[in-house]
């Protein structure tokens, strides 16, 4: 029997930018917030002197435990899933900042498209543009609309880039300057205007400079010194939740972090939340933490799995297309579109670098492309990156070599600093057959169901490929490369889940028919229930951090509301059966 | 490479005393791994000390790291048989030492004999299923009891073949037998043999360049042969440079102090 805590004003589980962003304005407005982290506590502390590739990239030292709970996995209604076991096959970041620590830095906003994608697609090309069978719904709110959150975001993050002449419209400024272009980004960006585009540097986290965000929380300069995706910064220089929202929560004596404590249900009863029932990893006791409002600010795996235990909302069919919950798994596989470089004449400094490094372009993004004459949707956001390789992880070989071995060796080895690649960011669209549902057959350490991921690549995502695949190796000819090898388009989906990609079951929309959070995340069929994250994206955006995090500030803003004047659902249902 | 290798050996039979391929590779191994801070790489061929057995194992075992030296291995034909076999997949060439000289058996057993080995981490709960995805971990063994069925399929194949050890076999021969492995060729009981030989493949790969505070990567030659600096605090003073930067190998050994 699980011991029932006191009540507080609001509950959240998670402590990402999807949990940290409400839980420091909401602590900061004073209301009573305790926030529950399955994870370890950590802080910039933990990772001074942290440079170690074994431990944090090839064994996913921040990540969650597979031997808790992972997820199952099928190509389509017809297979058997199967379990993801190790950390290579599935991980999500753990511990207090969540994936937000790991995270590269990359920090793009959504574009006009992403936020109406259906609507945009009719009004320029007509319905039957939409392939039969996929799910491509608007959010419910326009870019205009999302503007101030994406604003705010990057104030709080400091996010350092440079005006993109083709990207989305912009209010202010980036709060920090562009970040210093090593030589590889530069020659990007000298191919890519030679080529017609309008590249500037990957807006990022990694900040430029340091500074000081409106919470009076500061970030440090980067010092580029690679060891950042997939690690926490050794300088304290990456915008994170860790250096700028959790702190801010704990200044205001509003905000209880409690971490090792695993959220198992939502605890519901007469179609309100009541509170989360959780486990203190430390001794397996079970409590209950009442609230007045409960956010589920996980990643997209725990906000569906969560859903889907609690039994809240209509859980989707795929063969009729109807319910919401678990609705459109997407971003599994990212058609993307790229093309690998080897020089021989030149070495580049590759073990130096920084997870948002790079050089970008915004002219084939979904807002710019013309998809009149291609057979498929959306357009990609170009992209070179500059990580800081690492020797275990790094290791190119043109195609045709063998992977160990005397000539394994030697070429890893001589091209080692002579690889550069480019490579598109594109959308991942939900489809009636690709989602998520409870596994029938494993179970977690607490006996619950597995949370089972249906996913298959479609012709849309093979065309996809194609085209930006020819993209890529135009780019990367003219920067130079004596063997460019494009990508090939993506024959079936890896049956992996990883980086922080994987968006959808719990979809933001304006009809509770079609979707189940509104655009303040708050649910459908549960109004003091607010499910925040990349679970809201109806189909995967590239570079995705900058919308969650904006939608994270907007969602805040709705709980304010909600809980200052007992407004009830904060934005008017609609129905779109005629549209649909 | 394989040239080489042949001469070694035959260098090797023709010493008085016989030593075996295996005490060989052991002794250049540990040779190499002692002697790299000075620069000598390469052939064995005029190598003084594996002229005279003896002299070798005595100046070479008292250069022998305290830590190399088995933690989860318990049989030395397991362990002899995983030298030979990583020694192929990173073999000592022209540009440096091979996985035996880098550490890696001893870095491949103290993973073993840790979290890592047990799947600590991962999701073991039955049942195990076929799958048709290759890079699938599907099994209920944990990792160390899947490189013990491993070297010992690996080593049955090799006398079942050629009425031999693993690793008493020519190079050659050797990668025919893993080749196999790596394909799905060789039957292993309790897991898929291409998940064998990626785990063995990959540990190799980590066990030469991973920080050598994990006991492989020795001398930090991994990095140096790739001129990888390893770690520096940072590089902001060099990020925008044109030129390819040599710059001078640290392990976490002089950062974190």
């Amino acid at each position: 029997m699980a011991k029932k805590l006191d009540k507080v004003d609001v509950v959240v589980v998670g402590t990402g930018w999807a949990g940290g962003i409400p839980s420091a304005e909401l602590a900061k407005k004073g209301y009573k917030v305790v926030a529950l982290e399955r994870g370890r506590d950590h802080d910039h502390s933990d990772f001074v002197g942290s440079k170690d590739e074994l431990r944090y990239d090839a064994r996913y030292e921040i990540m969650t435990d597979n031997s808790i709970s992972t997820v199952t996995a099928r190509g389509t209604l017809d297979d058997e899933a199967f379990p993801l076991r190790t950390q290579s096959e599935n991980f999500e970041g753990n511990n207090v900042g969540g994936s937000s620590v790991h995270w590269s830095g990359v920090t793009q906003r959504g574009r006009k498209f992403d936020l109406e994608a259906r609507s945009i697609t009719i009004d320029k090309y007509g319905e039957d543009k939409i392939p039969e069978d996929m799910n491509l719904q608007d959010m419910g709110i326009s870019y205009d609309e999302l503007e101030p959150y994406f604003d705010q975001f990057e104030k709080t993050a400091g996010t350092s880039g440079e005006d993109d002449p083709k990207g989305p419209p912009r209010s202010d400024s980036y709060p920090t300057g562009p970040m210093r272009p090593s030589y590889p980004v530069r020659l990007f960006k000298e191919a890519a205007s030679e080529l017609g585009y309008h590249p500037v540097m990957v807006p990022s986290a990694n900040l430029s400079e340091h500074y000081e965000n409106p919470d009076g929380e500061t970030i440090n300069a980067c010092q580029y010194c690679s060891f950042c995706m997939m690690y926490g910064c050794d300088f304290g220089a990456k915008s994170d939740p860790v250096a700028t929202v959790i702190p801010t929560a704990k200044k205001t004596d509003n905000f209880e972090l409690r971490t090792n404590a695993y959220a198992r249900r939502v605890i519901h009863k007469d179609g309100k939340a009541t509170g989360i029932l959780y486990v203190d990893m430390r001794t397996g006791l079970e409590y209950e933490q009442p609230a007045d409002v409960v956010i589920l600010a996980g990643y997209t795996i725990s906000n569906t799995h969560l859903m889907l235990l609690s039994e809240i909302g209509k859980p989707y069919d795929p063969k009729t297309g109807e319910g919401v919950i678990g609705k459109n798994s997407a971003g599994l596989t990212s058609p993307g579109g790229s093309a690998t470089g080897f020089f021989e004449d030149k070495k580049f400094n590759l073990f130096m670098g920084s997870g948002a490094l790079g050089g970008t372009f915004s002219d084939l993004d979904s807002d710019n492309i013309d998809n009149s004459d291609v057979d498929f949707i959306g357009g990609g956001i170009c992209e070179i990156r500059q990580r800081g390789s690492g020797p275990i992880g790094s290791n190119p070989v043109p195609q045709g070599t063998p992977s160990w071995g005397k000539e394994f060796k030697e070429k890893s080895l001589h091209y080692a600093n002579r690889m550069l690649s480019v490579g598109f960011m594109s959308p991942s669209f939900g489809w009636k057959f690709n989602y998520f549902d409870l596994d029938p057959k494993y179970t977690d350490m607490f006996n619950d169901p597995l949370l089972r991921i249906t996913h298959s690549v479609t012709d849309q995502d093979k065309k996809y490929a194609e085209y930006f695949n020819d993209r890529a190796e135009e780019i990367m000819k003219e920067m130079g490369a004596d063997i460019v090898e494009k990508a090939s388009p993506p024959e079936a989906w890896s049956h992996t889940q990883g980086y922080g990609e994987t968006s959808g079951g719990v979809i933001m929309g304006d009809d509770p028919e079609t979707s189940a959070v509104n655009n303040y995340s708050q649910v459908w069929d549960m109004e003091n229930l607010f499910v925040i994250g990349a679970s809201a994206l109806p189909h995967k955006i590239p570079q995705q951090t900058g919308t969650i995090g904006a939608l994270a500030y907007r969602a805040a803003e709705g709980i304010d509301k909600y809980l200052s004047d007992g407004s009830g659902l904060l934005v008017e249902k609609k129905s779109n059966k005629l549209k649909a | 490479m394989s040239d080489e290798k042949n001469q070694n050996k035959e260098q090797e039979n023709n010493q008085p005393g016989q030593q075996s391929r295996r005490s060989f590779l052991k002794n250049s191994g540990l040779f190499a791994g002692g002697i790299i801070g000075g620069g000598l790489l390469g052939s064995f061929i005029d190598n003084p000390f594996t002229k005279d057995d003896t002299a070798s194992n005595n100046v070479e075992e008292s250069k022998k790291n305290l830590t190399e030296t088995r933690m989860f291995f318990t049989r030395v034909e397991d362990f002899s048989v995983l030298e030979a076999a990583v020694e192929r997949i990173y073999p000592e060439d022209d540009n440096g030492p091979g996985a035996i000289g880098l550490g890696v058996p001893y870095f491949i057993d103290k993973q073993l004999a840790g979290p890592y080995g047990s799947n600590k981490f991962d999701y073991m709960k039955g049942p195990v299923q076929e799958v048709d995805v290759a890079s699938s971990y599907q099994t209920l063994m944990s990792r160390g009891e899947v490189f013990i069925e491993g070297v010992r399929k690996l080593n049955e194949q090799s006398v079942k073949s050629h009425d031999e050890k693993f690793y008493d076999l020519e190079g050659e021969q050797q990668d025919e037998i893993l080749t196999a492995m790596e394909s799905g060729e060789i039957d292993l009981r309790g897991v898929e043999g291409p998940t064998f030989f990626g785990l063995l493949r990959q540990m190799t790969i980590e066990g030469a360049y991973a920080d050598p505070l994990y006991g492989g990567n020795k001398d930090m030659m991994g990095w140096k042969m790739k001129e990888h600096p390893g770690i520096r605090p940072g590089y902001s003073d060099l990020i925008e440079e044109e030129e390819f930067q040599l710059v001078e190998q640290m392990s976490l050994k002089d950062y974190q102090a």
